[in-house]
């Protein structure tokens, strides 16, 4: 297996947690429960973004394996200079761009211009109160709390995300699924920072607009 | 500043990337607009349920197939 250990970006978060170091060490010792732990935290988040780059579900769950194996036959040389968390995304990636390149395929360009929100929602140039929100926006507050968190709810989130521009998504699964730090999606993303909060910025504002009209029933389903 | 290029800063502001000027225009705007609070709060609430999707239990069948692998690779 080439390629599991690459030159890691130097990353600003905590990785030294004691937690994190005996998760480490067990997975260095071969401990099954270890492996199962951080398995069940990260799985769907490599598949979903190994989705980014390959368009066949069966080659992004490959992609996951081999990154899986990566951390088995890599952990030995781990060195906790990133958490155990953004090598695994790193590997990943590299896995994926490698895989993407074999299929010829590349990411197409994501527009980073242009408002976020529906201009319509907005009162036109020539009114009185131009630029102001034209209508009244429902307060989620008042949306019970078990109703958003239901597992519809989420999965309707993970449906509007999984129908965002491929580079939105990129970002949006590491900074807000994952909880990735901007400075450690940049290093897994190879891009400048700029770039990712914008593709962040439109990723969560198309989540948020679906979300709303789902809390305000215009999906069809009672509101 | 309106509404509509509020909206556009809500991420610069949630990340803490705004110049002090910026930022304390935005925050008097928060103050007078019940709309924006609201519309800020949204994207605050889409964000934490968006991170509970990493908490979603993992289908067994996947779990247990990567745990078989695992015990191959580790043999």
């Amino acid at each position: 297996m080439s390629g599991s250990l690459q030159p890691i970006q130097p990353a600003d978060s905590a990785s030294g947690s004691s937690a994190e170091q005996q998760l480490v060490a067990a997975l260095r010792r071969g401990d099954e429960t270890a492996f199962r732990t951080v398995v069940e935290r990260h799985h769907r988040s490599l598949v979903r973004l190994a989705r980014t780059y390959v368009s066949d579900p069966a080659v992004a769950e490959e992609i996951a394996q081999e990154t899986w194996l990566a951390l088995v036959r890599g952990i030995g040389q781990f060195q906790a200079r990133s958490s155990l968390k953004t090598w695994l995304f790193h590997v990943l990636v590299y896995q994926a761009r490698r895989r993407m390149k074999r299929e010829g395929r590349t990411i197409p360009f994501c527009d980073l211009e242009g408002p976020t929100v529906a201009p319509g929602c907005f009162l036109p140039p020539d009114a009185e109160w131009a630029g102001h929100w034209a209508d009244a926006l429902p307060d989620w507050e008042g949306t019970p709390e078990e109703r958003l968190l239901a597992d519809e709810t989420l999965h309707q989130v993970e449906d509007l995300i999984a129908h965002l521009p491929e580079r939105q998504r990129q970002v949006i699964i590491l900074r807000d699924v994952e909880g990735l730090s901007a400075p450690e999606t940049c290093g897994i993303l190879e891009i400048p920072d700029r770039t990712q909060r914008l593709l962040l910025h439109r990723a969560r504002s198309r989540v948020r607009a679906g979300l709303d009209a789902y809390v305000r029933g215009e999906d069809g389903k009672p509101a | 500043m309106t509404c509509q290029e509020l909206v556009e800063l809500v991420t610069d502001y949630l990340d803490g990337v705004m110049p002090a000027e910026e930022r304390a225009r935005f925050e008097a705007h928060l103050a007078d607009c019940p709309y924006c609070t609201i519309y800020l709060e949204q994207i605050r609430q889409t964000i934490r349920l968006t991170g509970h999707l990493s908490e979603e239990a993992l289908p067994g069948e996947i779990t247990a197939l990567l745990l078989d692998r695992f015990r191959d690779w580790t043999r």
